[in-house]
């Protein structure tokens, strides 16, 4: 890659001037140590970046990358994506009328249903995530805003949160938990997948809501408060956050490893996203045991949800999308793009400097033999 | 009441010295003067405690801090922190606070030790034990106990303590020998004086009983200046007065030499003794890096504070609807909510600073002080700078100057001592036309005194006898040497008598030895003053004895020096020795044209002319001469003035007897050197107090001259002929006209000029009119800039500062250096940008005030042309590194407020935050700051017009600073782009999968940020890699190593639910990241991108318009291989095992 020429000088301390003068050494101790170091002799790998070693390096640059991101962008078109938008914008939107009459603490629930048809076969795993867009989730006020010694199981910190979740932190005198406002936001709208069979019949798709968070925050950083199993006791003296319709222990009642803190859906939401538009990762549709059939065949599907979620008034946005994964993860075409642009740039540049070497090149060198 | 009274009350009051007085008033051993003489207002006087330390047990906390934040950058660090402890910031002060303390902390206890260290040497001087005279007896005390009046007893070897006047001393003359190495590095003996009439007592009892006072003037620093009267009281008699100087006058730090005991009276104690007054420190010197470096910093500040102040107003227009400054999901507090908006807009104002506060890091300070600190050691470590004659090698005395050495334009350099060796030889002398030269010398032994004259014009006469009589008399009695012997206990009257070698002479001037030494070796031997008689050894081995009356000391600005003797017959002789321009003017008879024919031919060849005239002095005339010589010694005002009058009335008339030659010769390889400097571009100034002929020859020898070179002559001899104002136009008329033909400065005549002393300050002259003077000076500094080689001579010390000061000031603002080894140069060295000190033998005043001292003036090719040059290059990539590895840093923060709501939130983590300068990115440019090497030490020896591409700050100009800036900012917009376009998952996920357990995952804010900023530490470390040149297996460590540790802390950091912290958001994500597949692959991705564009660059340059440097380095290993092609066989095994 770079022109290298192995400079070595003399660093084994005995140059022939030195040595001369027998008394020298005794009399004038003053004189600087003949190290390699101290003499900045210490030998060197000298590399020059110039036309010739560069070029080399360039093409094998492209050459690597071309075939990379045409693998990647070949693997990207390969996973099957889809997307659908619920919010409920328009008045010929099924969600309309759930977006529009809105209020909190409702005790009916307003669902809607929205059909829909995926062209292709999805196989093996599919991943379902819910989108939100124009939604702040790394807004400084609101990433600090959490304790995470709560979420650790930390009883002082159950009763007495960190000042960061203000104004979070406590309601009707008592210390919320979990406290601040990523967690009073959580996501709460229902999603539920229905097939249409050819024949009209409507088959629910199992989902499955275990293994979408981090395993290292489902069971190290997330933990429920110990001393009892039981989280009613545990959460006795804690509120529910202001927006949540139930306590933090009957997030999903009927599997205890699932429920209070270490519930995954409430995990994924505590992670706050990088950008205002991101989508998080809500169920997974396990694929079929026998391979025969694909996990989700081509044909008419029913989105029902619970709507409970407001986005409007920040003029967000939600949807559903279900998308399988490959080695490299998600669709993703920008990688393959970025590589095989930056592929034949290389290339490109290489070829320019070919010429360059070519024509420049030939006149240093012969400019520089008078000298 | 008088008005006049009142004025002075007035004045003095204005003053704020309440008690100042012109003079002191010292009673010895604090005895009263008897009533009736004059009534004195009586002083409080210091005790003779030195402080050198600058703190104390109880200020040191407070005064240190306060003297750490006057620097404007410490400053700065401590409002951010302090901004961040007030206000809700969005980083920790913990990421400002932890770096500053550090600082602060490392600086305080570096000083503090410092002080430590002196405030120890204080206390063991200031408790030193010392002998006073009390009530006639001697008493032991400590140091620091010394009054003002008291008599303190000297023995031999012992330093005094403080500045004492001289009453009596043990030998019977009452003089003393002193050393004054430690004051001015001269190792010769001086000898001191007492009073005569003080000298008889000489006991302590004595002592006690003499009764006087002594008058003196208020300290000053000027160690060879002193004036003060003493004033001894008898009883039954008339007070009588005495005038003392600067030869009574014992400094403390001087050593007694030679001499058992002595008794003196303490004038000047404590901080008041000239020494202390020395000790005050020089004025900085920045140099012209430091200065871009303060120059981007101000234009980094400005470029932090537009950035806040666009994102605040941005927030402001952004969040105008409250549905986005407070959604449902994220409500202010009650109290922020409260504040009213000015404030709030002027906090997050502050915040933003504060995010971004970084771009202008604490690291760099420190490192460019470590770079310059630790960088220094490799001039004083170096081999060839080395002298074995002397035992020393070069000396960094201030090492804030180092890479000033890379940016030299104009050389001014000394020529005695500098370009010569001041060893000086006697070649010839003539007497009336009649030239002696001596035998020559066989390694310093003399040849039998006999032979060794050498007549060559051999016809004896009796004037003529007289006359060379006289003349090798004058030249034995007319000088200050003192003879050393090397075996006092056998006395030295018998080894001279045996003509062995075994006393030398000593003095401060080494003309006078050679002279002295040149004069023994044809036949006339001066053996000792005694008892103010001295001796001379004759040729036919009789000794004559002069009685010594009187020395009319040598001074720069009468150029001679005279001695009153009187012979054995009884005659009264003046014997005068001088330049001869200052002693050919006052003859009246002798051989004036034939001196000064062979004087004028010798000053040609180079050689050092003396003249030596003679006077016959009348009983009378010496009389009427003794009266004017004491009455002027006597005054306490202006004594130097009276003294020169009485001098200038003695010399008169003189007799002229013969002229001598003393050659000094060139330092080897000086012609070399300056050569090498010229290639360099650099311009070589010699200023020298010697005559032009002279200063000319050893110019030519020197090669500042060539054979080819014009000469223009500015002296007084052409402005006596044509006016200056014609002979000025003329000139310039002659150098522009060419200039202007020729077009191009390469291959034109190249032009010498030679201007003396008189001349340049008729130029320099502020004259009345006005325009006129700046007219000339205009002129002048035109001519100058378009001579290649300029000399001076005929400088006074201080003309040779304003010299250099004129250049400096010149509108290029050229750096400046000056190179001198005598106490006449330090003015000029003082005044330079770089002041290089040669350790030479007149005393070593110049090199310790200078910035670098060297052995000889050779050295200075290889510390300009290599250290320079290297340092240079080394401190340039240092800073514009230091703030393009800054932009990299915070841009990608400041693009993310427009993605997170301008709302502060950083985009690393704390620790990242903290430590990126730190640690992460911080050892591998301190290391290539200090051991790079672009081209071998070999090669910029070999080759001086490399030092052209880094002159004139070629590296830290605007052009290159904004490359390294669009740089910086290109890469982080590469940085956050690319991972923004990986997250932004309207069209893309971001899903990964952990390969371990296949669980699907997403990522967060803070893998977005740990993911640039693990891109951003490769790439910016590999950049680095690119532009090491020198690769040695410290470089590989420390960058492989550098990463190396990045990855460690970062596994470490996410790996461990920290206990102490509040938050875990580090918690696995760097692990995560790495398990994913896309994050590698973008990371590979965006590093290449990022680096792309400057290799281009690199390469493209280097090809199609490539500089000196990078010739010379893609030819260097080609030659090195060639000339010594065994050394790389046998040595590329050590150099491939890397």
């Amino acid at each position: 890659m770079m022109a290298s020429s192995y400079n070595a000088k003399e660093d084994d301390g005995h140059p022939s001037v030195a040595t001369g003068h027998g008394g020298a050494g005794t009399v004038k101790n003053k004189k600087p140590d003949n190290t390699a170091f101290k003499q900045q002799r210490l030998p060197a790998w000298q590399p020059i970046l110039t036309a010739g070693t560069v070029l080399p390096a360039f093409f094998v640059i492209g050459l690597i990358f071309i075939p990379i991101g045409i693998g990647l962008f070949v693997t990207s078109n390969n996973i099957k994506e889809f997307e659908i938008d619920y919010t409920g914008v328009d008045i010929s939107s099924p969600c309309f009328n759930c977006s529009q009459n809105y209020i909190w603490n409702s005790t009916t629930p307003c669902t809607c249903t929205l059909p829909f048809k995926l062209e292709q076969p999805f196989e093996s795993n599919v991943f379902m995530y819910y989108g939100l867009s124009n939604f702040y989730q790394n807004h400084r006020r609101y990433v600090k805003s959490r304790d995470d010694s709560q979420l650790n199981g930390d009883q002082t910190s159950l009763k007495n949160p960190s000042k960061e979740c203000e104004p979070y932190r406590t309601s009707d005198n008592r210390p919320i938990a979990p406290c601040g406002a990523i967690a009073n936001s959580l996501f709460n709208d229902t999603l539920e997948l229905f097939y249409i069979d050819p024949n009209g019949s409507k088959n629910a798709i199992p989902l499955v809501k275990k293994g979408i968070a981090w395993w290292t925050d489902k069971n190290v950083k997330f933990r429920n408060p110990g001393g009892n199993d039981n989280l009613t006791v545990v959460f006795k003296d804690t509120s529910k956050p202001v927006n949540w319709r139930k306590p933090v222990y009957e997030l999903d009642p009927l599997d205890s490893g699932n429920n209070g803190f270490i519930n995954e859906d409430f995990i994924v939401w505590m992670r706050t996203a990088a950008l205002p538009t991101f989508r998080k990762l809500y169920r997974i549709i396990q694929k079929k045991t026998n391979n025969m059939t694909p996990t989700l065949p081509r044909g008419d599907y029913i989105l029902e949800v619970t709507y409970n979620y407001p986005v409007r008034s920040f003029e967000g946005r939600k949807r559903m999308i279900l998308s399988t994964i490959s080695w490299m993860g998600g669709k993703n075409p920008f990688l393959g793009i970025a590589y095989i642009t930056v592929g034949s740039v290389c290339f490109f540049l290489g070829i320019v400097l070919l010429i360059i070497h070519h024509k420049y090149g030939n006149r240093n060198n012969s400019a520089d033999i008078p000298n | 009441m008088d008005l006049s009274v009142l004025r002075n009350l007035i004045s003095r009051y204005c003053a704020g010295e309440e008690f100042w007085v012109d003079s002191r008033t010292v009673y010895i051993g604090h005895k009263e003067p008897p009533p009736g003489a004059e009534a004195y207002i009586l002083q409080r006087y210091p005790d003779n405690r030195i402080v050198s330390s600058k703190y104390t047990l109880w200020n040191f906390i407070p005064k240190n801090l306060f003297e750490q934040f006057r620097r404007i950058a410490n400053f700065y660090f401590l409002l951010i922190f302090l901004v961040q402890l007030i206000i809700d910031t969005p980083t920790s002060p913990i990421t400002s606070g932890l770096p500053l303390f550090f600082v602060i902390t490392v600086t305080a206890i570096k000083q503090g030790y410092e002080d430590w260290l002196r405030h120890k040497a204080d206390c063991s001087i200031n408790e030193c034990p010392v002998n006073v005279v009390q009530q006639g007896a001697v008493v032991r005390t400590q140091s620091h106990k010394i009054r003002v009046g008291d008599v303190v007893m000297v023995r031999e070897d012992e330093t005094f303590p403080c500045d004492l006047i001289l009453l009596s001393s043990s030998r019977d003359d009452g003089t003393c020998y002193v050393t004054t190495t430690s004051l001015d590095g001269e190792s010769s003996h001086k000898t001191y004086y007492a009073v005569p009439d003080t000298i008889s007592y000489i006991t302590e009892r004595e002592m006690d009983s003499l009764h006087a006072t002594v008058e003196c003037e208020q300290p000053q620093p000027d160690l060879y200046k002193f004036v003060g009267r003493i004033n001894i009281y008898k009883e039954g008699e008339d007070p009588i007065a005495r005038p003392l100087g600067a030869e009574n006058l014992l400094l403390r730090g001087a050593t007694l030499k030679n001499t058992e005991h002595i008794y003196a009276v303490a004038i000047y104690s404590g901080m008041d003794t000239k020494m202390a007054l020395n000790y005050q420190s020089k004025s900085q010197k920045r140099s012209a890096v430091e200065k871009s470096m303060n120059v981007f910093l101000v234009a980094y500040l400005c470029l932090l504070i537009s950035k806040a102040v666009i994102n605040t107003v941005l927030k402001y227009t952004w969040q105008w609807s409250t549905n986005q400054d407070e959604p449902w999901y994220n409500h202010r507090t009650e109290i922020d909510r409260e504040r009213h908006v000015v404030i709030r807009a002027f906090t997050d104002f502050l915040a933003f600073m504060v995010l971004f506060n970084y771009i202008i890091p604490v690291s760099m300070y420190v490192t460019v002080e470590m770079q310059k600190f630790l960088g220094s050691y490799f001039i004083a470590w170096d081999r060839d700078l080395y002298d074995e004659e002397l035992g020393e090698g070069a000396q960094v005395n201030t090492s804030d100057l180092n890479e000033e050495l890379g940016q030299v334009e104009y050389v001014f350099t000394d020529k005695t001592g500098t370009l010569t060796e001041n060893r000086m030889e006697f070649i010839e002398c003539c007497v009336d036309g009649h030239i002696y030269i001596p035998h020559a010398i066989c390694n310093g032994q003399i040849l039998s005194a006999a032979s060794s004259i050498d007549m060559i014009d051999s016809s004896p006469g009796g004037y003529r006898r007289d006359h060379e009589d006289l003349f090798f008399r004058a030249l034995c009695l007319c000088h200050t040497v003192q003879v050393k012997e090397e075996e006092t206990v056998d006395g030295i009257k018998m080894g001279l008598h045996q003509g062995r070698p075994t006393s030398f002479y000593i003095s401060s001037s080494p003309d006078e030895v050679a002279l002295v030494e040149g004069m023994k070796r044809l036949g006339y031997t001066y053996l000792r003053l005694k008892d103010r008689y001295m001796e001379i050894l004759n040729k036919d081995d009789e000794i004559e004895r002069f009685e010594l009356l009187h020395v009319l000391n040598f001074d720069s600005v009468r150029r001679r020096m005279s001695v009153i003797v009187k012979s054995s017959s009884g005659d009264y002789l003046l014997f005068c020795k001088g330049a001869d321009s200052s002693v050919l003017p006052r003859v009246v008879s002798g051989k004036v044209e034939q001196v000064r024919a062979r004087v004028e031919q010798n000053a040609v060849e180079g050689l050092r002319t003396l003249c030596v005239a003679y006077k016959k002095l009348s009983p009378e005339q010496y009389q009427d001469a003794c009266h004017q010589l004491s009455h002027a010694k006597l005054a306490l005002q202006e004594r130097e003035q009276c003294l020169a009058q009485a001098y200038d009335i003695m010399e008169r008339d003189l007799i002229l007897l013969g002229a001598t030659a003393v050659e000094d010769r060139l330092q080897e390889k000086a012609a070399d050197t300056i050569e090498s400097l010229h290639q360099a571009g650099m311009k070589v100034w010699v200023l020298t107090g010697d005559k032009m002929e002279t200063a000319a020859a050893t110019c030519y020898a020197s090669k500042l001259f060539r054979r080819s070179t014009q000469i223009l002559e500015l002296t007084k001899k052409r402005t006596e002929e044509q006016s200056l104002h014609e002979v000025l136009f003329d000139l310039s008329r002659t150098v522009l006209k060419e200039h202007s033909l020729s077009g191009c400065s390469v291959d034109c005549q190249d032009y010498g000029l030679i201007i003396d002393g008189a001349t340049l300050s008729a130029v320099l002259k502020p004259s009345l009119a006005g325009s006129g003077s700046a007219n000339y000076r205009d002129i002048f500094l035109e001519i100058c800039r378009n001579c290649s080689a300029v000399l001076c001579c005929r400088m006074a010390p201080l003309q040779k500062a304003q010299i250099v000061k004129l250049i400096k000031s010149s509108k290029e603002r050229p750096i400046t250096l000056a190179i001198g080894d005598g106490a006449n140069d330090v003015s000029m060295i003082l005044e330079a940008h770089v002041g290089i000190g040669i350790m030479g033998k007149e005393g070593r005043q110049a090199a310790r005030n200078s910035d670098y001292a060297i052995p000889k003036f050779k050295h200075l090719k290889k510390i300009l042309l290599v250290h320079g040059h290297f340092y240079y290059i080394r401190i340039a990539e240092l800073v514009q590194y230091f703030f393009y590895k800054n932009v990299c840093f915070i841009f990608p923060q400041f693009l993310y407020q427009f993605f997170c709501g301008f709302s502060q939130q950083p985009l690393y983590d704390t620790a990242y935050l903290t430590l990126y300068n730190i640690s992460f990115t911080s050892l591998p440019i301190l290391l290539y700051s200090l051991i790079e090497k672009h081209v071998s030490i070999e090669t910029l020896k070999r080759d001086p017009s490399l030092y052209r591409d880094v002159s004139k700050n070629s590296l830290l100009r605007w052009p290159v600073f904004l490359y390294w800036t669009c740089l910086g900012l290109f890469d982080a917009c590469i940085f956050f782009f690319g991972a923004y376009f990986l997250f932004d998952n309207t069209t893309f996920t971001s899903n990964g999968q952990l390969m371990t357990t296949n669980t699907q995952m997403m990522f967060g804010n803070w893998t977005f940020g740990t993911l640039i900023f693990t891109v951003l530490v490769f790439t910016v470390t590999l950049k680095l890699a690119l532009d090491t040149h020198h690769w040695t297996w410290i470089n590989h460590f420390v960058i492989w190593g550098s990463l190396l540790f990045y990855v460690i802390f970062s596994l470490l950091w996410g790996g461990i639910i920290w206990p102490f912290l509040n938050y875990q958001r580090m918690y696995y994500v760097f692990m995560q990241m790495l398990s994913s597949g896309p994050a590698w692959l973008s990371i590979v991705l965006l590093i290449v991108v990022s680096l792309m564009p400057d290799v281009v660059k690199k390469v493209l340059c280097r090809t199609v318009w490539p500089t000196a440097t990078e010739r010379a380095q893609s030819n260097g290993p080609c030659v090195t291989v060639e000339s010594s092609s065994i050394f790389v066989l046998s040595q590329s095994d050590s150099g491939l095992s890397f």
